[in-house]
């Protein structure tokens, strides 16, 4: 039986520019229990995408463990890592990252085809309409909002039914009003699921609505402590 | 914590990589098209050419009989004795016989002379073909009387009729009919020395055969069984070989033919190979800026969980179901484009060529298409593996990996060595393969180095005092993500082949011409019989014309050389002596001095009388003798009219063969040849057309057996000849540019993106349409002057050299063609610019950018 859908231990990242070496993580440890909402907060270029692309598997360590889902990230390969996000996590971007060339539903169903399962559209469908774009199946990116590609995003993630779902300022490329729905979207998604979920964010109602904050400052953790509110979602 | 590796369990399949390739191309498939088509041009020719090669190679087999018309023939170069004659007349079935010899031909009605080809004609030759003749009839009339054929070009020089009358020496022939073609001639030949046909009978009347003259017999023999002509073959090889006869069978001038065109068909593939190396550098370069396009959907699926080699297929699939489609319509327009082939080398092959569906020739084009352009697509397609998910959150700093260098070298090294093993498959010799390969690596990394200079010249010296728009479109050639080098080179490649081969036909007429400047002689008399010399040079001066050079020209062959005879020179290769050597006529003369277009090099020129006893010193042109393998010192023996005649190489002299002028490889002294048959020949020179045309026809009325070399003539024929072949080279050479500019279209819809983001910026910085219409023109007049500036500086370095190491002469650069080229180049290459972006600047931006990305 596992309590941890992530644990990270003595996590160190580096870049090497040039002959500067600059250090962005400094021995950050922090373990994320099954079915537990974490924010992370912190200034900008505290290391915030960093260590959300680090526990993604989306880039390689320079030391320290990452352990997903009692998988070892840290040591594995390009193509392991691949077919351990394609399986296990989900990745809402600040920025959308849809696929231009497909249409909002066939971005849903990617994830899905990669994984080679069949009738996958009706599932797909379902997804979509849950988001509210049910009319919407067919259009491509560049014809959608900024909060209507969010939704599609949202929509793909949960789309696997990943065990872990990072969400890197889901609503900073967004309006207050359009932030407004889709956060409870969300959240809402998340609590149907039962998804572990990291989230990082400067909104902190937000913040405060998960159960437990870590802050992130200098590459260091400042500060890791639950808010001890019982209720995950926020109700405006 | 020990954890087993996880592997993804079920991968998607093929047909999910086809559905997301499918899906991705979406938006730009006009543009992969556009891409990929690069090689619908390269694949055309090859399969042209191809297809051509099939179809020639079918038709020298049916038609070989034809080629040769009867099943054997045997060639003699001079009147043959009796004991020849009797053993001709016990061969084959049937017989005919030929005389064939140069002569002065008049037409009376319009005063006409013209050196000719002099055919007297005994038999029912052909047995196999046709003569064609206006009327039909003529061909079998013409033999029952005295009448002529003459070539139908002639007859329309001189606007002869069929039923005026020809003078052929003596006599006077009635023109049966218009020659069309005859068995195994070429248009090219006909050109060189029209035919002009009249029957046996009259050979001897017609005063012409004179002893000293270079005649050649053919003997005509049909067998109606083939094993009957090989064991009478077989039984007088001796003898051919003793009496210095040549012999040709079906099958001989079949391997004849077939050889000759494979040589032609070999030089065609190449250019058309080179097109399509061209159209694939268009497409790696495309593909190239088409993946970094894709960077952002690369990384996004990499983050979704595909792996690196799914990924990498689905772009993969994409361009190699593109390379087939752009493969297939290539095949497709290089089957039509056969048909026009034959129209376009007629002149240049003996057989009517055949055209049609070739599926082998089909399957080679396309094969070679989509291997070709699937290889330079890998190289800018294995940049996916650099990409990582990463890009997602932040464009990445980290250079691609060593490993995958590595990979693009080890798709290069491919691709040379398929470019090496095509070219020996072409060529037959590795040494070939490799100069070949070589030399298309070094032009192209000489146009991109040339281009590259040119390119930061011109930036250097651009006025930068010039108005907004035209700085804006010579800014424009520097832009992120251009492709400037890239069509430099593949336009100035083009327009680099075609003024190379200008210049070469401009040098080699040159050469000619030059020949004909102020007090060069222009004329050349020859066949003077002895006792006629005297009153021809008084028929020249008479006419005010000066006589340049009066000499004896003896013919004779080779017997021996060092000893070595023409049957051990064959059998043994050690001496080096060349087996051809012995073959054919070798014409001298004798003189006690050297003229001022010979310098002696060796040894010393005999200027003495020879002396009965001493040995005969001759003196040899030095590339001659290097062809002989002898030096100084070295004897021969020559064989005159049957006679033999020991000498020995006393000189060797360097012959300075440009000048229209009588020059000798061999110069014997005097005191040997003066008894032997000889013919003497006069040069002089004629001021003008006029008094040419006059001075020939009281010449030829007057002394019918002489002939007249005219340098108008030979001039009006070279140009002919130059012409014809240049035309089939300009052809092919058209692929190579149109592949350019199809790459030119495609790069600038490649950067369609970048060129719609500029035009709204424009637009909305308040540029109007029309700017925006002149930036890009200037921007593609910048580009095609480049091209075409880039490839013309490297033709007239190529022709430089060619003229200095190849022709000997100077080299004066025509100035008009190069002016011409250059603007055409340029004009084309900013025509299909303006017709490829012109939906790009007149659309509304906002529906562009809707719509493209
Ligand atoms: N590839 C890189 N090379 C060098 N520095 C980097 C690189 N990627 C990120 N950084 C630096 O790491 C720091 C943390 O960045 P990031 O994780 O994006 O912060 P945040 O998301 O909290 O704003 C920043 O100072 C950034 O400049
Ligand atoms: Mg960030």
């Amino acid at each position: 039986m596992m309590d941890y859908m992530l644990k990270v231990d003595r996590l160190c990242k580096s870049y090497q520019s040039g002959a500067r070496c600059l250090t962005v993580l400094h021995d950050v440890s922090f373990t994320v229990e099954t079915g537990s909402v974490l924010a992370i907060t912190g200034p900008s270029g505290s290391g915030k995408t960093t260590l959300l692309g680090l526990c993604a598997g989306l880039d390689q360590v320079t030391s320290g463990t990452i352990e997903l889902n009692g998988l070892r990230l840290d040591n594995a390969g390009e193509e392991e890592r691949a077919s351990i996000r394609n399986r296990y996590i989900g990745y809402v971007f600040q920025n959308f990252q849809l696929l231009p060339t497909l249409t909002a539903l066939e971005n849903v169903m990617v994830p899905l085809e990669l994984q080679g399962k069949r009738n996958i559209r009706p599932q797909a469908v379902e997804l979509l309409e849950k988001v509210g774009l049910a009319d919407r199946l067919h259009h491509y990116p560049v014809q959608l909002s900024g909060g209507e590609q969010q939704r599609v995003s949202i929509a793909r993630a949960f789309s696997t039914h990943p065990r872990i779902l990072f969400a890197d300022e889901p609503t900073g490329n967004l309006d207050e009003e359009t932030s407004s729905k889709i956060i409870p979207l969300l959240f809402e998604l998340n609590r149907e699921a039962g998804t572990t979920m990291v989230i990082v964010t400067h909104n902190a109602d937000l913040a405060k609505s998960t159960q437990r904050i870590i802050r992130l400052k200098g590459g260091q953790i400042m500060e890791d402590k639950p808010t001890g509110d019982t209720t995950p979602v926020v109700q405006n | 914590m020990k954890k087993d590796r996880i592997l993804p369990e079920a991968l998607p399949g093929f047909r999910w990589l086809l559905t997301m390739a499918w899906r991705d191309s979406r938006k730009s498939r006009t543009r992969l098209s556009l891409f990929m088509s690069a090689i619908v041009l390269g694949v055309a020719a090859l399969v042209a050419i191809f297809s051509l090669s099939d179809h020639v190679r079918g038709d020298i087999n049916e038609q070989a009989k034809e080629l040769l018309g009867a099943d054997l023939v045997l060639e003699a170069h001079r009147a043959t004795d009796s004991a020849v004659q009797k053993m001709v007349d016990t061969l084959g079935d049937r017989r005919s016989r030929d005389c064939r010899f140069a002569s002065m031909v008049t037409f009376p009605k319009g005063g006409g002379t013209r050196l000719v080809q002099v055919i007297a004609l005994e038999g029912d030759y052909p047995y196999y073909g046709r003569f064609e003749t206006i009327p039909t009839h003529a061909d079998t009339d013409f033999r029952r009387g005295q009448q002529a054929l003459v070539d139908k070009t002639l007859m329309l020089q001189y606007d002869a009729k069929v039923g005026d009358s020809i003078r052929v020496g003596e006599l006077h022939f009635v023109i049966a009919g218009m020659l069309t073609q005859a068995p195994g001639r070429t248009g090219l030949s006909t050109t060189i020395a029209p035919p002009v046909y009249i029957p046996f009978r009259y050979l001897e009347q017609t005063g012409l055969l004179q002893k000293g003259s270079r005649f050649t017999y053919s003997f005509y023999f049909r067998y109606a069984d083939p094993q009957k002509m090989n064991r009478q073959l077989s039984a007088i090889q001796p003898v051919l070989e003793h009496e210095g006869l040549n012999y040709e069978t079906v099958a001989s001038r079949k391997k004849d033919t077939g050889r000759q065109f494979e040589d032609l068909s070999q030089f065609l593939t190449l250019i058309g190979f080179v097109a399509l190396l061209l159209g694939c550098i268009g497409i790696a370069g495309s593909i190239n800026i088409y993946i970094r396009e894709k960077i952002p959907s690369i990384a996004i699926l990499r983050c979704l969980g595909a792996g690196i080699r799914q990924t990498f297929l689905i772009y993969l699939i994409q361009v190699t179901l593109l390379g087939w489609v752009g493969a297939s319509v290539g095949a497709g327009l290089g089957t039509a484009i056969q048909q026009l082939l034959p129209l376009v080398i007629k002149d240049i092959l003996p057989v009517r060529i055949s055209t049609g569906i070739s599926w082998l020739s089909i399957a080679k084009g396309v094969g070679i298409g989509v291997v070709a352009s699937f290889l330079f697509a890998l190289l800018p397609l294995l940049s996916i593996h650099r990409i990582a998910p990463l890009y997602t959150l932040r464009a990445p700093v980290e250079p691609g990996s060593e490993r995958q260098n590595l990979r693009q070298i080890l798709v290069f090294s491919v691709i040379l060595v398929l470019i090496i093993l095509f070219t020996r498959w072409q060529m037959q010799s590795w040494t070939q393969a490799l100069i070949f390969s070589g030399g298309i690596l070094a032009a192209f990394l000489l146009l991109t180095g040339v281009a590259l200079l040119l390119r930061s010249t011109v930036r250097r010296f651009f006025p930068h005092s010039l108005n907004y728009l035209w700085r804006q479109g010579f800014a424009n050639l520097y832009r992120p993500n251009n492709q400037t080098i890239l069509l430099v080179v593949t336009i100035g490649l083009g327009a680099m082949f075609i003024g190379t081969l200008y210049f070469v036909q401009d040098m080699l007429m040159k050469r000619v011409a030059m020949s004909a400047d102020n007090n060069q002689p222009n004329i050349v008399l020859f066949d003077i019989q002895p006792g006629q010399k005297a009153a021809v040079e008084q028929l020249v001066k008479a006419h005010h014309l000066p006589v340049y050079q009066n000499l004896p020209v003896v013919t004779m062959r080779i017997e021996e050389i060092k000893g070595h005879n023409a049957f051990q020179a064959k059998e043994d290769s050690i001496s080096g002596i060349p087996a051809r050597a012995f073959d054919g006529e070798l014409r001298v003369t004798y003189r006690d001095s050297l003229t001022n277009t010979e310098e002696l090099t060796a040894g010393k020129f005999e200027t003495k009388p020879h002396t009965s006893g001493e040995p005969v010193y001759i003196s040899l042109d030095e590339s001659y003798a290097r062809r002989l393998r002898v030096s100084v010192g070295d004897s021969m023996v020559f064989n005159v009219q049957g006679m033999l005649l020991p000498a020995v190489v006393g000189s060797l002299r360097k012959v300075d063969w440009q000048r229209f002028q009588t020059n000798f490889r061999v110069v014997f002294p005097l005191g040997v040849l003066e008894e032997a048959p000889r013919f003497y020949v006069i040069v002089t020179r004629v001021p003008s057309a006029e008094v040419s045309a006059g001075f020939q026809r009281a010449t030829v009325k007057a002394f019918p057996n002489i002939s007249i070399i005219d340098l108008a003539l030979v001039l009006k024929v070279l140009d002919e000849v130059l012409r014809k072949m240049g035309f089939v080279i300009r052809f092919m050479t058209a692929f190579s540019i149109a592949t350019g500019l199809v790459v030119l279209m495609a790069s600038i819809y490649v950067s369609k993106v970048q060129r719609v983001r500029e035009t709204v910026l424009l637009r909305t910085l308040g540029a109007g349409r029309k700017q925006i219409f002149t930036i890009n023109v200037l921007e593609y007049c910048f580009l095609g002057m480049l091209a075409a500036g880039t490839g013309l500086l490297l033709s007239l370095a190529g022709g430089w050299a060619l003229s200095e190491f190849s022709f000997d002469a100077s080299f004066r650069p025509p100035f008009i063609p190069i002016v011409v080229i250059f603007f055409s180049i340029t004009l084309l290459t900013a025509l299909i610019g303006l017709l490829s972006i012109r939906n790009v600047v007149s659309t509304p931006p906002l529906e562009i950018l809707r719509k493209e990305i």
